[in-house]
């Protein structure tokens, strides 16, 4: 009884968490205007009109760019400074730790209105690059505390061996440290491309004409409901599960290797 | 054992980090804290923009909102998402669990942006929850439910359910499976086991994901914006209208750091907390 | 004296694997029971089974002549010490030590006075008030023996309890446990893989491997008369005079078989000899540690009739 009571419980859940987004894919093929019930379809047609919208288009480029880019810079930043301080004694490390991993406490809307009021003030104007600074302040902190959990000492006594062998510094980070962290590079990587990819309020008050994806939807929603925002959306979405699935395929093929 | 004497390269390393924190985050930062200190037509520095907030009915209303909301979808998340999370740790079969589990954070891939739309959609006067209630005889006219608080409310407990799942869940599975044999083998049933063992020991990393939806709620906009319309406003809806309309920087600094503020009391309260749970 | 528990006829299968192989076991009031083999060989399964956290394929379970296969172990008259203890670590220790009687409704006042006492006996006087993780290892395994044993249960199942522990807090543990033993009577059932842990504990030793008992009995006699081979090596060293196994401090220096010596080790108390015999067998002898035996000596080994050891 009890078991059946949980199941149900659990259905309820489920159903809950999918509604939204079912309905987002269903109307997506809707054949009428509006994405409400009834459901005249299926048609392919505001697909058509996502992949033809060039502003659509051009936001899904200018978001893969910021997010590629802005994720490399924040894991190579923030896998230097993890070793740096991993691998030697440095005055007042908590504190530049503690630092460094203070963009991980404060709102995006703080950090965003921080950067625009910095850039104003030194006479930037708002662009994407600014968006990919933005960017690399909120995904360095994290892509600094997964990779520093990750340095051991056992990494540590295979440098001293490659520095023993004759690896001057930078030779020991590129053929040693980083293949031997490879895992958390790729982690860091990935979960900071997603934090970018989807990322809404930095883009928006840092951008004016060439913008990010989740902006241009947001502009999309002035004109209402429409099945155009759900294809757009539904396209998202089946983008980041197929590479979610793909990461999940990975580091499955990584434990047993 | 560090490199004692050969410090330099380390300081290398860390310095882009260092370097980039401080001048795009600690600068900002402080720059957003003079500004919030100035005003049009005033000496700096200046309280004037923190008087307003306290003045000004319609900026404490928002924040009196953003943490009426906050307060229950932190409340709601946890209480949907708890059982939840048990189902799935303990009645699921293990072999299951890791796709159960992926299952219901899948939708945590849609665009946040997106996802704030679909829910304005499900609740739409012609979306499928009123179109339901009408079938089934519940009502006779649909029901103004998006652009209310009970949409944004909607929206948040949607996300941080899926949230609080993960980490509750993970939470459970890492729980010596021993504690609960033991109790069963001192005379408890299910539920004592549960009342006195599990959820004590789950206790603290409730706590946390509790500060985590608190947080990430109460600095949002999006979902406020989207669902729930342009009467109830939030802080950072307030924030933001300061700042886009009336193009007034000080007092929206101003408004921000109170945020932060709020944010800073309940970041200490939760650590406090945490700690005597330890002792 | 009639059996306090019974095992019969168990069985464990997990699909084709078999845990457990058609296993019977008697349990004497007041005894202490060591239920010894390697990894793999069932005896934490049956363990288990005892305790009611696994349901047998097929057998039953008898506790003081009652069915109790499909008794849960809330209802079950055992009590478990696990091998990580599992203290609850948000409770104080006396709290920890009541809980049992907290299940049995027993009020807090009553409930503190018997976890005072039982603490007492297990030699954690000071402890009442203490959290566990302020406790050394070996204080924290005699809190759960005294949790365990708060509640009087009729059978008291030890899963590897001392593998934990360093060596010398092992041997010092030992001692107190079968003092305990004899202290509160309860009849207690030891699951360890370390051969000398169960001579010094059990008043029955029972030899298990691959799911099934080879050999069970005090310890003098599967020691020194094991029923089968795997008995007699997992129970310490031995070697080969044809098909007899003999001991190495059983083995006799000057009379027997022909021999040359390969090796001799000081060993502290005594010197280790290896020496094969003319018949190409290699052979374990002990001599005194003052003896002068060296590499390449003849001598000749044999042994006593009692001590052979044949299967």
């Amino acid at each position: 009884m009890m078991r059946a009571l949980a199941i149900a419980y659990a259905v309820a859940v489920y159903v809950f968490i999918f509604l939204p987004v079912a309905m987002l894919i269903l109307f997506s093929f809707q054949g009428s205007q509006v994405p409400v019930p009834p459901f005249n379809g299926p048609s392919l047609k505001w697909y058509a009109a996502v992949l033809s919208d060039k502003r659509l288009t051009a936001g899904l480029f200018n978001s893969l760019a910021v997010a590629l880019i802005s994720s490399a810079v924040a894991t190579v930043i923030g896998f230097l400074a993890a070793w740096g301080f991993a691998r030697y004694t440095l005055k007042w490390a908590g504190f530049w730790k503690g630092l460094i991993s203070l963009p991980l406490a404060v709102s995006y809307l703080i950090i965003a209105m921080g950067l625009l009021i910095f850039f104003n003030w030194a006479g930037l104007p708002k662009s994407l690059f600014a968006v990919g600074i933005g960017h690399v302040v909120i995904n360095m902190p994290l892509c600094f505390a997964i990779i520093y959990s990750q340095m051991t000492e056992t990494h540590a006594n295979i440098e001293r061996a490659a520095r023993d062998l004759g690896a001057a510094d930078w030779q020991v980070l590129t053929m040693v440290t980083a293949p031997m962290l490879w895992p958390a590079l790729f982690a860091s990587f990935f979960l900071s491309v997603t934090f970018s990819w989807d990322e809404f309020v930095i883009s928006f008050l840092l951008t004016r004409f060439d913008t990010t994806l989740p902006v241009e939807i947001w502009n999309l929603l002035r004109g209402g409901l429409s099945p155009k925002t759900n294809a757009v959306g539904s396209l998202v979405f089946g983008v980041s599960v197929i590479l979610v699935i793909l990461f999940e395929l990975l580091a499955f093929r990584k434990k047993t290797a | 054992m560090k490199l004692q004497s050969l410090n330099r390269p380390g300081w290398l390393a860390v310095l882009p980090a260092l370097l980039f924190t401080l001048v795009f985050f600690i600068l900002p930062f402080v720059g957003m804290s003079i500004a919030s200190l100035t005003a049009k037509g005033e000496a700096f520095p200046t309280l004037s923009n923190y008087a307003q907030f306290f003045t000004k009915w319609a900026y404490l209303q928002g924040l009196v909102n953003s943490l009426e909301i906050t307060v229950i979808v932190t409340v709601v998340s946890i209480l949907i998402a708890y059982p939840f999370a048990w189902i799935l740790a303990n009645v699921v079969p293990e072999r299951w669990q890791r796709v159960a589990l992926l299952l219901a954070v899948l939708p945590f891939w849609t665009s946040y942006v997106v996802r704030s739309y679909s829910w304005l959609l499900v609740l739409a006067e012609q979306g499928i929850v009123n179109d339901t209630l009408q079938l089934f005889g519940f009502m006779d006219e649909p029901v103004q439910l998006a652009n209310t608080r009970f949409a944004t409310v909607t929206g948040f407990v949607h996300f941080f359910v899926m949230l609080l799942t993960l980490t509750i869940y993970a939470n459970l599975k890492q729980l010596s499976p021993n504690y609960r044999r033991a109790a069963a083998d001192l005379g408890a049933g299910p539920f004592r086991v549960f009342w006195h063992v599990i959820l004590p020991l789950t206790l603290p990393g409730i706590m946390v994901g509790a500060f985590l939806t608190f947080v990430l709620a109460i600095g949002d906009y999006v979902t406020p914006q989207i669902l729930g319309g342009n009467t109830e406003l939030v802080l950072p809806q307030v924030i933001m209208m300061q700042f886009q309309r009336r193009n007034d920087i000080p007092l929206s600094a101003a408004l921000s750091i109170v945020l932060m503020g709020v944010i800073t009391v309940v970041y200490f309260a939760c650590a406090k907390w945490l700690k005597l749970e330890r002792t | 004296m009639s059996a306090l528990a019974s095992i019969e006829n168990i069985s464990m299968h997990y699909g084709p694997q078999t845990a457990l192989d058609d296993v019977s076991l008697e349990i004497v009031p007041g005894s202490y029971t060591v239920l010894l083999g390697p990894s793999g060989s069932g005896k934490t399964t049956l363990l288990s089974i005892l305790g009611g956290f696994l349901q047998p394929t097929a057998g039953r379970v008898l506790i003081k002549g009652e069915d109790c296969t499909d008794v849960v172990p809330a209802k079950r008259p055992t009590a478990t010490v696990f091998q990580d203890y599992a203290l609850f670590p948000h409770m104080t220790v006396g709290d920890n030590v009541g809980f049992g009687l907290r299940m049995r409704r027993v009020a807090k006042a009553e409930r503190d006075v018997q976890a005072r006492a039982m603490l007492e006996t297990v030699g954690l006087p000071d402890a009442f008030a203490k959290k566990p993780h302020q406790l050394s290892g070996g204080q924290r395994q005699r809190v759960a023996l005294a949790r365990a044993l708060v509640v009087e249960p009729q059978l008291l199942l030890l899963d590897e309890p001392l593998g934990a522990l360093d060596m010398k807090l092992r041997r010092q543990m030992q001692d107190e446990l079968k003092a305990l033993q004899k202290r509160v009577g309860t009849a207690f059932v030891h699951v360890t893989h370390d051969q000398e842990e169960a001579m010094a504990l059990a008043d029955q030793i029972v030899v298990m491997n691959q799911g099934r008992i080879e050999d069970r009995g005090a310890p003098e006699r599967v020691y020194a008369r094991p029923a089968t081979r795997f008995t007699a090596n997992f129970m310490g060293e031995s070697s080969n005079f044809g098909k007899v196994s003999v001991r190495p401090e059983h083995v006799v220096v000057g009379q027997g078989f022909d021999a040359v010596v390969m090796d001799v080790v000081f060993q502290g108390s005594f010197k280790r000899v290896t020496a094969r015999l003319d018949s190409g067998e290699t052979v374990f002898a002990r001599v005194a540690a003052g003896a002068s035996v060296v590499a390449g000596q003849r001598l000749k080994l044999g042994y006593a009739a009692e001590h052979g050891m044949e299967f």
